[in-house]
């Protein structure tokens, strides 16, 4: 049970950096509000609520990436990691200590986001609870990544390369707009990554369509394993330096 | 290539121990033996090879050839055994920043096994040993370094390791904590075996059974502090005042020069030193010479001279 206490621990250095919950929590609903509003004017398609939940949510979802990216990768230029590593956690205490605090957040961040649209006129209905088959691989896929750019990256290049990729995230995810009707390579890309298929797949859910949920949860889970499988690879190798 | 050995029953015992980076070679062949309840400091300049033994045989860096053995176990097989009996605090201060002082005690107190209370009372424990109980409940980014450094140090007693290494744990610490430590360590002293690195050569002298000297990666020297002094100084130092001395080429000095040949004399004081010194001898040739000698001390060596003449003999090859 060590890695409860390496969890805890993590968990705690992500909370009680008020930056976490202004740029994972407060932000995606003010873009809820933002975009709902703005759909009060317009009849596009993306802005309504049901379909723009979604995207926020994995909008939130890549900041996680960030946090768990910058906490490694801070740990690992301290000498904290070093003293942890000549403790006997056991890699797997690592993996699990890294990944499972962000699991809750993620939770949570969902759930902040469903009560805000819920709030801005979502239907209330189960079909909010069964989304969350879909969040969990996303959300186990993200913080993998995070830990893969963590254990690859410096502090100063998780903030350039987490951001950029934040921006591919919110571009590509079709959260904004829908990337059927922009069409070509930019649909082609978007279909190659995993956002897309996230938004798509929480959208059909919301709708109560399970039977859509395909082919995008395969892709999904596909990108979970890889990711995750190469975190893992990753840090055992921060942990041999 | 100096070798160290003891015949007590071993704690940590290394053999060959080397390790490279690059071509550069950090530590060479270290063949060293260090007995259970021995407080060993390792000595050396910057970049000589102290945190990297002490990284190896924390099973932290594995190294390019050879072994240790930590209470007769490998560092190259049985790392998770040795990492359950052994603590660190590293060269720079390790604590996980956002959490308190109390936390971050807890939290290593832990992961080494103890339950939820057993970590309590340890850190609390802790807490008032290093004197921070006061500040037990904020976060450890708020400490000066030197807090800092008396936490981080706390975090490797707490689990009341077998054998702990201490990598320059003085560094940054006001005088008086420094002491508080060296009082710290010296109940520890016979009960656990330590080792210690430092810069500060009286810290060794005061604190350590037998001491290490790295010079580039080699172990040059080896042995307890009287040791060292005896065999690698020049011994005592005995400086004569007195009146009437002509300069270096009196038939006095000359005469005290057949048996001290590194006589020296600077204004009216004559300088020698020795292993052994006769001083009725030198008197005595004085007297014949018509000099009397007002004054006379006696200067021992310290273990300052032995370092500073080992790591001259070695930049001169
Ligand atoms: N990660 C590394 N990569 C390359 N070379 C390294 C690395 N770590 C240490 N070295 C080299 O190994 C040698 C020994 O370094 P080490 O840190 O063990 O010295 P030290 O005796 O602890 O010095 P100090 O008193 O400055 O702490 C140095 O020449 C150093 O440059
Ligand atoms: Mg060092």
């Amino acid at each position: 049970m060590r890695y409860l206490s390496l969890s805890s621990r993590n968990a705690k250095e992500i909370i009680r950096d008020p930056l976490s919950a202004v740029l994972g929590i407060a932000l995606p609903i003010l873009m809820l509000l933002l975009f709902t509003t703005l759909d009060k004017n317009s009849a596009i398609e993306v802005f309504k609520i049901e379909s723009l939940t979604p995207g926020i949510i994995v909008f939130g979802f890549s900041f996680l990436m960030m946090f768990s990216a910058i906490l490694l990768a801070k740990d690992k230029k301290s000498a904290f990691l070093t003293r942890l590593f000549a403790s006997p956690l056991t890699a797997t205490d690592y993996i699990i200590g890294y990944s499972l605090p962000f699991l809750p957040i993620a939770f949570l961040q969902a759930m902040a986001c469903f009560i805000a649209a819920l709030i801005l006129g979502l239907a209330i209905n189960v079909h909010i609870l069964m989304s969350f088959v879909v969040l969990l691989p996303a959300a186990v896929f993200i913080i993998g990544l995070g830990m893969l750019l963590g254990s690859l990256l410096n502090e100063n290049q998780v903030a350039a390369f987490g951001s950029v990729l934040i921006v591919v995230t919110s571009l590509f995810s079709g959260a904004w707009m829908d990337l059927n009707m922009v069409g070509g390579i930019f649909k082609t890309i978007g279909y190659i990554l995993p956002f897309a298929h996230t938004v798509d797949a929480v959208r059909a859910v919301l709708t109560g369509d399970y039977a859509a949920i395909f082919p995008h949860l395969y892709w999904i889970i596909g990108y979970m394993v890889v990711t995750f499988s190469m975190a893992v690879f990753a840090f055992k190798h921060v942990m041999k330096k | 290539m100096e070798v160290c050995n003891t015949a007590a029953p071993c704690a940590i015992e290394t053999k060959g121990l080397t390790k490279l980076y690059k071509k550069r070679t950090a530590v060479n062949s270290l063949n060293l033996s260090i007995k259970q309840g021995e407080l060993f400091s390792l000595l050396g300049q910057n970049g000589a090879g102290k945190t990297t033994t002490i990284k190896m045989l924390c099973c932290l860096l594995s190294p390019t050839s050879g072994d240790a053995k930590i209470m007769g176990r490998s560092i190259l097989e049985n790392a998770a055994e040795i990492k359950q009996i052994i603590n660190v605090s590293p060269q720079e201060t390790a604590i996980a920043p956002n959490l308190t002082a109390k936390e971050n005690l807890e939290l290593v107190a832990e992961i080494y096994g103890s339950t939820r209370d057993k970590a309590k009372e340890k850190a609390n424990e802790m807490l008032s040993l290093f004197k921070i109980s006061d500040r037990s409940n904020d976060k450890a980014k708020t400490f000066s370094g030197g807090l800092q450094r008396r936490l981080s140090i706390a975090m490797a007693l707490i689990t009341d390791p077998e054998i702990l290494f201490l990598d320059e744990p003085t560094l940054g610490l006001d005088p008086q904590a420094r002491h508080e430590l060296w009082n710290q360590i010296k109940q520890l002293k016979g009960r656990k075996t330590i080792v210690l690195t430092t810069h500060y050569l009286e810290e060794a002298d005061e604190l350590a059974d037998r001491i290490g000297i790295l010079k580039n990666g080699d172990l040059v020297a080896c042995g307890t502090s009287s040791e060292l002094k005896e065999n690698l100084s020049r011994g005592k130092t005995v400086i004569i005042k007195c009146a009437g001395i002509n300069g270096i080429n009196s038939d006095a000095i000359d005469e005290l020069r057949l048996d001290y040949p590194n006589i020296n004399v600077i204004d009216c004081n004559i300088e020698v030193s020795s292993a052994t010194i006769n001083y009725y001898g030198i008197i005595d040739c004085l007297h014949r010479h018509n000099i009397e000698a007002e004054n006379i001390t006696t200067k021992e060596s310290s273990l300052e001279d032995v370092y500073l003449t080992l790591n001259k003999d070695k930049e001169a090859k």
